[in-house]
């Protein structure tokens, strides 16, 4: 019995082909996983089963009948739900009123949102997805923020539930519920399909996985049948090192330390008295679910944003205010926020691989700009660090995440700095560039530069630490070496610092 | 001279006269208030203000009924709003441009056709207008009675409004899908909400309660027509609205506090007082931006306020 098949799927946006004569039976009451990279289209295709975009051509058979589904109230009248990766609740609306909408409970005309609260503190119990009915969104966690979007499904009676890329923004015990949840719908009867690009989740919790790249199918796999490392091959298309290789090096002199830095922001203290140093040929990682004061730290230490108290020096020497302070004693930035902080997405690859030595020689001379030198720079760094571009006059918006990325790396370390601090490196980004940056940060350290790694990949975080610090809710809750397990960590990312200890 | 000041403050007919001013004021906050729940940032209201005050009096003074004059008020406040929303739901025009096309349209088009029908440019001959009534027992209530007890039927519907009007957005579903429209409109839309749909009605309901507002201006006071007589209440009505926060009881309650500014500074002008009337007249406005910009209240708009959206991810 077939919940879905998708029957050659096709749909552009413009000139991009988004999926192409895509094929896809998922059975019903198993989980199906869509593996690919970022912008393989796994995305554009649920949302062409949830009726959110129309296919160009290809048709849609949902229970082993034709479907036509122009808009999402006929997917869900059909049984299906999708939980988005980008949440679709509103803050300020209480958990009861986000689910119920659309649907609402009501007597005489009226909300009756007592009764709205019961059926759904009912519903939430029989699935186990704890949430306090009444709560406003904007009051809770993000993991129970994702149960309310699952809940928002069950209500309207869905049998088929895309969840896309659901662990993105969990920890790694939130994502061991999660999986709990998934196994207790499927017992239920439910069919889910689960949209990643993690090798490790789609083993661990799928009965079929399906792989896309570039907008097409690859293969449809039986999970039990296959491994991680075929899985990979066919995701990126060619073999894949899914382990990096972190070689022992000299450790040196320290180059940055950071001394009792407390950072204030709107809602309080985001970062309080933070300390640490990181030393020539040294990762430092610092682990830490995203929004518990990373951003802050980060925006402290390259100069963007005021600090309270503490010091912050290289080579023994105290840093001057803003970010250009930092450029003059080498310390490269690779901020988390690529589109807004990375790069200008409408500038040239030529004009967004000076961006900070604009108006330093070569690229400036007598206060005009030399062309001859800024494409010279930009045809070098480009072939150097690998970065697929049209041409180096194409703006950067055109250039798949990955890419972007890759420029923003080469444009850093091309800088030949003492000090990277490397902010969320690999986010949104595909499987060959995470490799290829992962083995440049790695050059790094091997070149005896001293680098700052925060992410809230802990996977990364472990992989190419030489010892990770743990934050929480803006303090350094823990440090350990790099063979630290995983379950530790996520413990103490989650404020579990008693149980961790 | 400070005794008579504060004589004309805590006047029960200062007060009065408060309510009644307040309420196309009230009327349009209300309508700022539906359509900016929905998403559509309404700087419109004015005009339709204007229009609904130019339809009613022309509707009184064609049928010689001012119920009927009240009618073709509040459709044509309606029509204007639809224009409205076609342009920016549909075409997804700017809001704030097309609410001050919208305004522009509004002065532009009530004078041209006040030369049409009345072939003058100022004020349009008198038209049926409706009477203040009197509540038999209310009326001779103490203080309540001189407060309430002989006012204009549009006050007492515009009560009725107000509180039906709260109902609405706050207790009933079409309310709630209201008001996620606003604040996410591709949530609602996953959830199968037709957001073009809540657009459209929220911005034409909002026109409507324009057009009555503007129909008590022209023939529930004095019974004619003067150009350009909305004279800024709308864009008081959206100052109101954002103290009120969004909500049509607080806009009321905004709308009076304006109103009785207004009641106040009129009442003052007629003192011997050593200020130009000129300071004086700009009372209720002063206390307008103080209150708005001098962060008194600080507002949260719908958070998808101004955003264009369209089912299906097209740009």
């Amino acid at each position: 019995m077939h919940a879905v098949e998708l029957h050659d799927i096709t749909k552009r946006f413009g000139t991009l082909v988004a999926n192409k004569a895509v094929h896809l039976t998922v059975t019903r009451g198993e989980v199906h996983c869509l593996l690919g990279e970022n912008g393989a289209g796994k995305t554009t295709l649920m949302k062409i089963l949830f009726g959110l975009y129309q296919a160009d051509s290809g048709s849609i058979r949902v229970n082993e009948k034709p479907a036509l589904i122009r808009r999402p109230d006929d997917a869900i009248s059909l049984g299906i739900g999708m939980v988005h990766q980008h949440f679709m609740l509103v803050p300020r609306l209480t958990v009861t009123e986000n689910v119920i909408a659309g649907s609402e409970v009501s007597r005489n005309g009226f909300l009756d949102m007592n009764a709205a609260v019961e059926d759904i503190t009912k519903l939430a119990e029989r699935y186990r997805l704890r949430v306090a009915a009444r709560a406003r969104v904007e009051n809770i966690s993000v993991g129970q923020q994702q149960r309310v979007e699952i809940l928002k499904a069950l209500y309207r009676k869905a049998d088929i539930l895309i969840l896309d890329e659901p662990t993105a923004v969990l920890t790694p015990q939130e994502t061991d519920d999660l999986f709990e949840i998934i196994r207790r719908l499927k017992s239920d009867g439910k069919t889910v399909i689960f949209i990643t690009h993690k090798l490790r989740e789609t083993m661990a919790i799928s009965d079929r996985v399906t792989v896309l790249r570039d907008g097409a199918v690859v293969d449809t796999l039986n999970t039990a049948e296959t491994t991680p490392a075929e899985l990979a091959r066919r995701m990126v298309g060619r073999d894949v090192l899914l382990r990096v290789e972190r070689p022992p090096s000299d450790i040196g002199e320290p180059l940055l330390a950071v001394r009792d830095l407390s950072v204030a922001s709107r809602f309080g203290t985001a970062v309080e008295s933070i300390s640490f140093t990181v030393r020539a040929g040294e990762i430092l990682g610092i682990a830490g679910v995203e929004g518990n004061g990373q951003l802050e730290l980060e925006e402290a230490i390259v100069g963007l944003r005021k600090v309270s108290s503490g010091t912050m020096t290289v080579r023994g020497k105290e840093l001057g205010s803003g970010p250009d302070a930092r450029r003059m004693v080498g310390m490269a930035h690779i901020p988390s926020d690529r589109l807004r902080r990375g790069v200008v997405p409408d500038f040239s690859v030529a004009w967004n691989l000076i961006l900070g030595s604009q108006w330093r020689s070569p690229f400036s001379r007598n206060g005009a700009f030399s062309r001859k030198q800024i494409n010279e720079h930009a045809e070098r760094v480009v072939a150097q660090y690998g970065v697929r571009c049209g041409s180096i006059e194409a703006p950067v918006r055109s250039l798949s995440g990955g890419n972007q990325q890759k420029l923003v790396v080469a444009r850093e370390l091309s800088r030949k700095p003492e000090v990277v601090i490397a902010c969320q490196p690999t986010r949104g980004v595909d499987v060959g560039a995470i490799e290829y940056i992962h083995n440049q940060l790695l050059a790094m350290r091997a070149a005896g530069k001293a680098i700052l790694l925060i992410s809230a990949e802990l996977d990364e975080v472990r992989a190419l630490s030489d010892r990770i610090l743990v934050m929480y809710e803006g303090r350094i809750v823990a440090e350990r070496s790099s063979d630290a397990g995983e379950s530790e960590l996520g413990l103490l990312m989650a404020g579990h610092q008693a149980e961790a200890g | 001279m400070w005794l008579e000041i504060l004589a004309v403050i805590f006047n029960l007919r200062t007060l009065n006269a408060a309510i009644r001013m307040s309420t196309p004021i009230a009327l349009a906050a209300m309508g700022g208030a539906f359509s900016e729940r929905a998403g559509v940032i309404n700087i419109g209201l004015e005009g339709m203000l204007l229009v609904g005050a130019f339809a009613g009096a022309v509707g009184s003074y064609a049928t010689g009924s001012a119920l009927l004059g009240t009618l073709l008020g509040v459709a044509a406040g309606a029509a204007t709003a639809a224009v409205f929303s076609i342009f920016t739901v549909e075409f997804r025009a700017n809001h704030v441009v097309a609410g001050v096309g919208i305004n522009i349209l509004a002065l532009g088009l009530t004078t041209w056709l006040m030369q049409v029908v009345w072939r003058t440019r100022g004020i349009s001959p008198a038209v049926a207008r409706v009477q203040s009534i009197r509540i038999p027992l209310i009326s001779d209530i103490p203080v309540i009675g001189q407060v309430i007890g002989v006012q204009s039927p549009f006050v007492f519907v515009m009560i009725a409004l107000i509180v039906g009007g709260w109902v609405l957005l706050f207790r009933t579903p079409l309310g709630l899908r209201i008001r996620m429209t606003g604040e996410h409109p591709e949530a609602a839309d996953t959830l199968g909400i037709n957001v073009r749909f809540i657009k459209h009605f929220s911005v034409i309901l909002g026109g409507a309660l324009c057009g009555f507002g503007g129909a008590y201006l022209s023939i529930g006071n004095i019974g004619r027509f003067s150009m350009g007589m909305s004279a800024g209440r709308g864009f008081m009505g959206l100052a109101a609205n954002i103290f009120g926060q969004w909500n049509p009881i607080g806009g009321l309650g905004a709308s009076m506090l304006f109103s009785y500014a207004d009641a106040v500074q009129i009442r003052l002008q007629t003192m011997e007082i050593a200020l130009p009337h000129q300071i004086i007249q700009m009372i209720p406005y002063l206390l307008t931006i103080v209150i708005l910009a001098g962060g008194v209240v600080k507002s949260r708009p719908p958070a998808a306020l101004g955003n264009h959206y369209r089912s299906g991810g097209g740009t």
